[in-house]
């Protein structure tokens, strides 16, 4: 088990190849389909004007996404209310939906990691290698127990897209992952599948 | 009539965070067939912490609280206008004590309705009136991620080589195990219905995903299929949330309805680990649950 804190140098990274198992604590930023939908239209591609406070929320995600990570996930969180922010059940969600978006947004921020599950494609695979950046796949559906290793809620960005969806910046300690894409163009994913293919192919013959 | 909105909230509670003991059973079991110090029995072992965990503190076992899938059977009397508004109290009231995460979408407007309350099909509720003087309320909750990877065939399949007999549903079930990696939150179970329109063909292949972990089939030719497609999904390494492995599907669950001389479809739905369902039975005054 390597123990990684963030921000995460390039050395670091480098150093990270599939099948290591790895505690990630430090700060970090929850995003899914509408954030990456958002920061793709918004300030990468530009094909949408920003609005309310966009800008503003920009300057802040450059600061938190540098050299740090990016948690495909949608919480439930309580304090609602009182902004008193806990998370109770944060696992990760598919990161698949997110491929058309990644890399890009990797790239941009200079983000060094992303948290998901299921694995992604090609693109963010060639996104990791130019970053450079790993994928870390987390246990999907370990809800309550990865929610335990979120030590602190610091605030909440885009509450407009809904709980699920808002970015959330949060300070985890040994959160657990496994580097299942790394930036040597290692994927697991890839691996599996061609594998999983083969015998699949064999099947469909008896 | 009385209000069940109490206990409905109760039943919600439960199946949000106390995973059913047969399906525990079988992931239990399915631990000490992966390797030792190996991703897969790492994912698997910390899926059991998890479980406990949730179980414990009641909090969610996934922050993807799902499609909440309601199938209510009610003795002759009941009002289904009264149980369905009892039910949608209830889901909202859940939210708010954070058993359940809003989950419910406009899918045109984007706009998250923030109480799991999305006009009159969220949540799924099916009513069925039965010769019975007990009432069952039946809740289960399906994830996002494990429903993105459910897939429906139209049979005659020449992709897969699969024709309109079983031996076509056999590769066609095969195809949607391998085309959904770990994406589903593997080890999953599969819900297969064979026949009934695209409709009800998915509908079905959901609602036999109510019965236990090892329920056969009473037609020993769809028993043999459900065993022989859990062997070979298992055959295919994908394992445990896609790591590789042993325990790639805890078991499988087949329907067979009627179907238009026209038409051949077959509808798998994938269920995640989180196979998260229970049931309360309402008899005079008491309420169970299971």
């Amino acid at each position: 088990m390597k123990n990684i804190t963030t921000p995460i140098s390039d050395e670091a990274i480098r150093d990270l190849k599939v099948g290591d198992s790895v505690a990630l604590s430090g700060m970090m930023v929850t995003g899914r389909d509408a954030a990456h939908k958002w920061m793709i239209e918004t300030f990468i591609k530009k094909t949408r004007p920003p609005q309310d406070d966009d800008l503003q929320v920009y300057e802040e995600l450059k600061k938190l996404l540098k050299g740090s990570v990016i948690y495909h996930c949608g919480p439930v969180v309580t304090g609602l209310d009182t902004k008193d922010y806990k998370f109770i059940a944060a696992g990760p969600t598919t990161s698949i939906r997110e491929e058309p978006y990644q890399a890009d947004v990797m790239k941009h921020f200079n983000v060094k990691g992303v948290i998901g599950k299921g694995g992604m494609g090609p693109k963010t695979l060639k996104g990791c290698e130019e970053t450079p950046g790993v994928y870390f796949h987390a246990i999907g559906g370990a809800a309550s127990f990865l929610a335990q290793t979120v030590v602190k809620v610091h605030g909440v960005f885009k509450m407009d897209f809904g709980v699920p969806e808002a970015m959330w910046v949060i300070e985890v300690k040994d959160f657990p992952v496994v580097v299942t894409m790394d930036s040597h163009g290692g994927s697991q994913h890839a691996v599996i599948d061609e594998s999983s293919k083969k015998v699949l192919d064999d099947l469909l013959t008896r | 009539m009385r209000d069940l909105t109490n206990e409905i909230l109760e039943l919600i509670r439960r199946t949000s965070s106390s995973l059913p003991p047969d399906v525990e059973k079988r992931l239990r079991e399915s631990i000490e067939k992966e390797e030792p110090g190996s991703a897969a029995r790492g994912a698997l072992e910390t899926i059991m912490k998890n479980i406990e965990l949730s179980r414990a503190n009641s909090t969610p076992i996934c922050q993807d609280t799902g499609t909440p899938i309601f199938y209510v059977h009610y003795p002759v009397g009941w009002s289904t206008i009264q149980l369905k508004a009892q039910i949608r109290a209830a889901m909202a009231e859940a939210t708010k004590r954070s058993f359940m995460r809003p989950n419910a979408v406009d899918a045109i407007y984007d706009k998250n309705t923030g109480n799991n309350l999305g006009g009159d099909d969220f949540p799924y509720v099916h009513f069925e009136e039965v010769e019975s003087d007990e009432l069952t309320i039946e809740l289960m909750l399906k994830g996002g991620g494990c429903e993105n990877v459910g897939r429906q065939y139209s049979l005659p399949d020449n992709s897969v080589g699969a024709g309109r007999d079983l031996a076509g549903v056999r590769k066609v079930v095969l195809d949607a195990v391998q085309k959904a990696q770990g994406q589903g939150c593997a080890p999953g179970i599969l819900g297969v219905s064979i026949g009934g329109d695209r409709g009800s063909s998915y509908i079905k292949s959901k609602e036999v995903l109510f019965s236990e972990m090892g329920t056969r089939n009473e037609d020993p030719k769809l028993a043999e299929l459900e065993e022989q497609l859990t062997k070979e999904s298992n055959e295919m390494g994908i394992g445990p949330m896609g790591f590789g492995g042993k325990t790639t599907v805890l078991d499988t669950k087949i329907v067979g309805l009627s179907r238009l001389p026209a038409s051949y479809f077959v509808s798998v739905s994938y269920m995640c680990w989180a196979y998260r369902r229970r049931k309360m039975t309402v008899k005079g005054e008491e309420v169970t649950y299971a």
